[in-house]
């Protein structure tokens, strides 16, 4: 027969105190780990969302990013007309020719400055991305305008409409901000291709090259067609692969989260064992009562980890409230890949929150078995006579 | 006081199992504690080498990625304070397959006799010296690269330009000893130079350059007239000291500091819950003891100290195991793969041990002072009378 569970949580509501501080312990713990998990969660959402099933990208072989390729206009001529190319609505083929730099602006994280993405592509560029203005407009082809997404525009306070920023050859505008959803598109800034290329005589030299392709699997065709053929040295890549392998720029961040909390787990684990140990050792007399009116060995070893495992719960639910706050703040890290910082959302997703559930009750499980079994083996006589 | 330890230690002792799990569970979080202030001191408080110390980098204002002039190295020579100047260009590159993290090593292309002036700590024979100024293909390396590689004096690599779109077939000539893990290879500048030939963009341009100034005292002076030359040329710069210039790579992991802080303070209150959490179970256990203490005797400000006395033990052994094992995760975290120089010198220094310790007893004391003054103000009767 099982002992029921209202016992428990009064028992827990006795030593409101005790049950508080062990719990915030594990909260604590499950917070930072669910910090990083929403971290991760953000950044994974950022790379995911960038790469389009259909879209390849073409850079120099041997390349492995668009910032130490290179690729010529008579190359980006002669991708147009590969077999396999979406057209768009004015029936031209979906191509982008693009150049990408950095530039340096202070950030508010780092006054020192942080690199960011400059990328100068043609009109059909931004479509093929499904890029939408946000507020303001899009840069003029042929002016020396800039528009920004808007990462850009929440993280560095130089980069916000009606501003000037000196690169190249001298002053750009920044005329508007872009959407690019949870993308990581957003931390970059667009301009016109020609008017960055000639700032940074780079009119033949470009970066890399952008194409969509009518389906998946013509995508893949497109990849191989392009890959075998030795003449162009070129090498072209699924977008959506290129992207999802950039979220390793938050493994150094990821390490070091989980690192810190399974030592902090151990910690609170430990501080979990020592509460119910107090608990069996203040509760012998009942312990001892409840054997005699029948209750078996195993219901009692139950029902001090289900003790355990509520005031572990209790501690889960305080660290998912203590992590809440962190939803969809935006933050950045940098991308080594591109080597410039990519700024996503913090996501307190319903799997992560489960997640730091499940964990905290395997704190609360892990502490609470050792201190339960020593409850159900307690002698009925000696339990009884205990002061 | 001290009068009193072997009663706080058989207090400590009364019980064992608690006391082992509360030393645990503090030494687990302080020897957490210890490797993230570690982590701290290393990427923002680090120590600098003294030839470190005179050393700037001048790049391009607007990025690393765009390259300067060369004509700027006489005119930076000029500036007074100026000790020494070399090309400093990251040639980047592929070597063997990229996808290996061991293939992945600095390659700067520079001009030997300057640099080797610059980078004084890297010491080689007088036939390594002379190989490296007067071969136009010469390179020297980090001898822990040349450990990994298996690179023997003599031996020729192949580095694939990405950059630059020229292939460099380099003659490794000598090895230095890498104290400061910097894994750097180094190779002449003319030969990038040549290979490129005249028509190339890049020809004559320069990544970066690396300055020695004359003392630690002109170093900002130094970086300050740099930048005021190029103010208003078409290719402004930016100096900085070889420290800060590092500095500037660890915010590519985020906000570095506010994630450190933030931990640590969750860790820090994490463990003063637990054993303020020990200490009160510990008090409301002896209470009545405390009265019969009292009765003997003991002032209420003895009882105190005695209670306060037990956290602080508790915390004190607590906090030096974790220490200990903070040392022993330093060590891990060197030798863990990284792109980091600050995580591969990470050490747990004395200052930052003294600290942690410290840190373990501030919270021991504070976390019994609560329960430590309720017990020694109970009234005797009171004590006496209380039942569990």
């Amino acid at each position: 027969m099982a002992i029921p569970l209202s016992y428990n949580l009064r028992n827990l509501m006795v030593r409101r105190t005790t049950t508080l501080m062990t719990a915030l312990g594990i909260g604590l713990t499950v917070a930072v780990l669910l910090a990083v998990l929403a971290l991760m969660a953000g950044l994974n959402a950022a790379f995911a969302t960038a790469g389009n099933p259909k879209h390849v990208l073409v850079m120099r072989k041997g390349a492995t990013a668009e910032l130490s390729s290179g690729v010529t206009r008579q190359q980006f001529q002669e991708m147009k007309f590969r077999p396999g190319l979406d057209t768009s609505a004015g029936n031209e083929p979906m191509a982008s020719l693009e150049l990408v730099t950095i530039i340096n602006l202070q950030s508010v994280d780092s006054p020192n400055g942080m690199n960011v993405t400059l990328r100068g592509l043609l009109p059909m560029g931004a479509e093929m991305r499904g890029l939408k203005i946000a507020s303001g407009r899009w840069f003029n082809p042929g002016q020396r305008e800039i528009t920004v997404g808007k990462g850009i525009a929440k993280r560095y306070p130089d980069a916000a409409t009606g501003k000037q920023l000196r690169f190249g050859k001298g002053l750009w505008t920044v005329v508007g901000v872009f959407d690019a959803g949870d993308s990581a598109n957003n931390s970059e800034i667009l301009g016109d291709l020609n008017q960055v290329a000639g700032d940074y005589n780079r009119m033949e030299g470009l970066s890399s090259i952008l194409l969509r392709a009518t389906d998946r699997a013509s995508a893949k065709a497109l990849v191989n067609n392009i890959n075998d053929d030795v003449k162009l040295n070129m090498e072209a890549r699924l977008e959506d692969e290129y992207m999802a392998a950039q979220t390793s720029s938050g493994a150094p961040i990821q390490f070091l989260g989980i690192f810190v909390s399974i030592i902090m787990a151990v910690g609170s684990s430990f501080a979990a064992m020592n509460t119910m140990y107090a608990a069996v050792a203040r509760r012998a007399k009942e312990v001892g009562t409840l054997r005699v009116l029948g209750f078996s060995q195993g219901s009692i070893l139950i029902s001090f980890l289900i003790e355990s495992v509520v005031l572990s719960l209790l501690g889960g639910i305080l660290g998912c409230l203590l992590v809440l706050p962190l939803n969809g703040i935006t933050t950045g890290i940098g991308n080594f890949t591109t080597f410039s910082e990519v700024s996503f959302n913090f996501q307190v997703t319903p799997q992560v929150m489960l997640s730091g559930i499940l964990f905290a009750l395997l704190l609360g499980a892990v502490g609470g078995f050792f201190p339960s079994l020593n409850a159900a083996r307690k002698e009925i006589l000696t339990a009884l006579r205990d002061t | 006081m001290f009068r009193f330890l072997p009663l706080i230690w058989k207090n400590s002792l009364r019980n064992k199992r608690r006391s082992l799990l509360t030393i645990t569970s503090v030494a687990m979080s302080l020897c957490l504690l210890g490797v993230l202030f570690a982590l701290y001191r290393s990427f923002f408080h680090g120590d600098t080498t003294p030839e470190s110390a005179l050393r700037l980098i001048t790049r391009h204002r607007v990025s690393l990625t765009v390259s300067l002039p060369g004509s700027y190295e006489s005119k930076i020579r000029q500036i007074p304070g100026v000790k020494e100047v070399s090309v400093y260009s990251w040639f980047q590159g592929v070597y063997k397959d990229a996808r290996d993290p061991n293939n992945f090593f600095a390659r700067f292309a520079v001009e030997p006799e300057n640099a080797l002036r610059i980078l004084s700590e890297w010491k080689f024979t007088e036939e390594e010296r002379k190989a490296f100024l007067s071969q136009r293909t010469a390179a020297v390396a980090s001898d822990l690269i040349a450990k990994a590689q298996k690179w023997k004096v003599g031996d020729k690599i192949l580095i694939k330009g990405d950059i630059y779109p020229v292939n460099l077939e380099l003659t490794l000539v000598g090895f230095y000893r890498d104290v400061d893990k910097t894994k750097t290879l180094i190779f002449n500048n003319e030969y990038l130079q040549q290979a490129l030939g005249v028509n190339n963009r890049r020809y004559s341009s320069v990544g970066t350059y690396y300055i020695l100034a004359e003392s630690a005292e002109a170093v900002p002076r130094v970086a300050k007239a740099v930048d005021d030359m190029f103010e208003n040329a078409p290719e402004p710069t930016k100096t900085e000291s070889e420290r800060q210039f590092a500095l500037s790579f660890v915010s590519f992991l985020g906000n570095v500091k506010l994630f450190l802080l933030a931990i640590c303070g969750a860790v820090t209150f994490t463990i003063l819950l637990v054993s303020a959490n020990t200490m009160a179970m510990s008090v409301r256990e002896r209470i009545r003891e405390v009265g019969i203490l009292k009765t003997l005797g003991f002032t209420n400000g003895e009882i105190l100290g005695i209670i306060l006395g037990e956290a602080l033990m508790i915390s004190f052994i607590g906090g030096l195991l974790g220490t200990g094992l903070a040392v022993l995760l330093c060590g891990v975290v060197r030798n863990a793969p990284t792109n980091f120089q600050q995580l591969e010198t990470l050490r747990l220094t004395p200052d930052v041990a003294a600290l942690c310790v410290a840190v373990a007893m501030v919270i021991g004391f504070a976390s019994a002072l609560i329960p430590a003054a309720t017990a020694s103000r109970t009234p005797i009767l009171d004590s006496l009378r209380y039942s569990g």
